[in-house]
């Protein structure tokens, strides 16, 4: 199977805070990955190294094979798009957050584009010339998501991307992201509480505790976890 | 004015210590201190000031600027900030507003370079850049810290650590600024400048002051914004590695 993504014993410390623990394995190509495990586990940590907000401290990292510093920033943060947990907003309308990643570039996102965008993620035009700061936690989530798209990226980052989300919502995102992944062979990797989810869009699942991998394969493994400590998490249904 | 006179002027200072006694605001202690501190400090300054008008050496002109611009790093720094690498990101500053602020004063002779001239200005010029420093630091970090998801954001979709800080940066440099460009816009208005009315009272031609103190609020718009953005230049760049990450604990401590 070939690897977007591998880890080979990463490590990574804060303030003396050991996070990641000698963690190794890999995240498919073209593939739907999802990373499930309790709060503080180190999943978005796992996402912030992948996207070069953060480096290991020792261990390595491949992007498509290639060492993951041997990327310039710029074009690693580009081909590898990340939907922060926080779908942080910058001040300003949420045009203008659209348009962010390609006025970074110095080009301009077409209002037209930007429609289209809102639209996948199931949000009204109107909400083109609102203000950020005005919108709900879920409709921030729905932003955050289309500003990451317009990178075009090979490597989709989404940390708990609807956990704002209604139901209904939730599964437009869910479709959405299978029709990018179908579409584009945009590999995915999906952090979420929500193990149904993971089961429902998942090929494969990485299940973290403590800083560490303790069970990664199919997505089925979560139907039947050999670990006993995944199973408990699969019980208390990965709310804990 | 004589030493009679000066010493006559303590009654001044008499005033808010007994008050203070009275109601018990405990500010005499800090009132003795400031008193001592600014008359020794202030004659020594008058006596060398005396010496270096007297000696005609620039020499002397060059060290007493030295020092004004030592002891206003050494002010900037402790009250500043967490920036690392502060203490000579503040001397670049400071050094480059002389040089910027003399060098077209004496350049386009609009002053005379002489030492009358030169140590008050400066003294003026690195006083006020050293304030404003402290503001902008101040603002700059505190910006950064309550931006630090934008920042984040920022960088996630690509951005160079430059565009990342831009907004915080602009902010911060606006909002150290203002005040200097503000309380112009009042100037005379509401109260006299301290050199103006200090130049009025030694006798000098009320129009000539005013002429003076123009000149110095003119050359305090250049010191201001200058100051907020060299700084600003010199700053955002030790807030990140050559990776372009984002060193949040850079601002942290403190
Ligand atoms: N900047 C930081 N400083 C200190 N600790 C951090 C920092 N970022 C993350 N952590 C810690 O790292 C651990 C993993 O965090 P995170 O990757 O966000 O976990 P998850 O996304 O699985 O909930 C947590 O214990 C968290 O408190
Ligand atoms: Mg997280």
């Amino acid at each position: 199977m070939e690897a977007a993504i591998r880890f080979e014993h990463v490590n990574y410390s804060i303030n003396h805070l050991h996070i990641l623990k000698n963690l190794s394995g890999i995240f498919p190509k073209g593939k739907i990955t999802t990373l499930v495990g309790p709060s503080g586990a180190g999943k978005s940590t796992v996402f912030r190294l992948c996207n070069g907000l953060r480096s290991a401290n020792t261990g390595k990292i491949f992007i498509h094979g290639k060492l993951i510093t041997d990327y310039h920033p710029v074009d690693l943060r580009r081909n590898v798009g990340l939907a922060l947990q926080s779908a942080p907003m910058i001040d300003g309308t949420v045009l203008e957050n659209l348009q962010l990643p390609l006025q970074l570039q110095g080009k301009k996102l077409p209002e037209s584009e930007a429609k289209h965008l809102l639209q996948l993620v199931g949000l009204d035009n109107s909400f083109l010339h609102h203000h950020a700061n005005d919108l709900s936690g879920g409709q921030r989530q729905k932003v955050s998501i289309a500003r990451t798209l317009v990178n075009r990226p090979k490597i989709l980052l989404l940390d708990e991307i609807t956990s704002a989300l209604d139901r209904v919502s939730q599964q437009d995102i869910e479709n959405l992201i299978l029709r990018i992944n179908e579409k584009f062979g945009t590999t995915i990797l999906w952090i979420t509480h929500n193990l149904q989810q993971a089961l429902d869009v998942g090929d494969y699942t990485w299940v973290m505790m403590n800083g560490e991998l303790v069970e990664s394969g199919k997505t089925s493994l979560l139907e039947s976890p050999t670990d006993d400590r995944v199973r408990e998490f699969v019980k208390g249904d990965g709310t804990n | 004015m004589s030493y009679l006179n000066l010493t006559l002027s303590l009654v001044f200072v008499l005033i808010p210590i007994l008050l203070s006694k009275t109601l018990n605001l405990g500010l005499e202690k800090d009132t003795v201190i400031a008193v001592v501190r600014s008359t020794i400090q202030l004659l020594a300054v008058g006596f060398i000031l005396h010496f270096v008008f007297n000696s005609k050496n620039y020499i002397y002109i060059i060290l007493m600027i030295i020092l004004m611009i030592v002891a206003a790093t050494h002010n900037a720094r402790k009250k500043g900030t967490s920036i690392q690498g502060i203490t000579w990101k503040l001397v670049v500053t400071f050094i480059f507003i002389e040089i910027l602020t003399q060098g077209i004063l004496l350049g386009l002779q609009i002053v005379p370079p002489t030492a009358q001239y030169i140590i008050p200005i400066s003294g003026m010029m690195i006083g006020n850049s050293m304030v404003l420093g402290i503001l902008f630091l101040n603002r700059f970090t505190a910006e950064l810290k309550n931006h630090q998801d934008q920042t984040e954001l920022i960088l996630s979709l690509g951005g160079t650590p430059k565009q990342a800080v831009h907004n915080q940066l602009v902010s911060a440099i606006k909002a150290s600024t203002i005040p200097t460009i503000e309380s112009q816009k009042t100037m005379g208005l509401v109260q006299l400048p301290g050199m103006m009315s200090g130049q009025i009272i030694a006798g000098a031609d009320p129009v000539q002051a005013v002429q003076f103190q123009l000149l110095v609020l003119f050359l305090l718009l250049t010191t201001a914004v200058v100051t907020a953005i060299l700084l600003g230049f010199l700053s955002y760049p030790t807030l990140f590695n050559e990776r372009m990450q984002f060193l949040k604990e850079r601002i942290q401590s403190e």
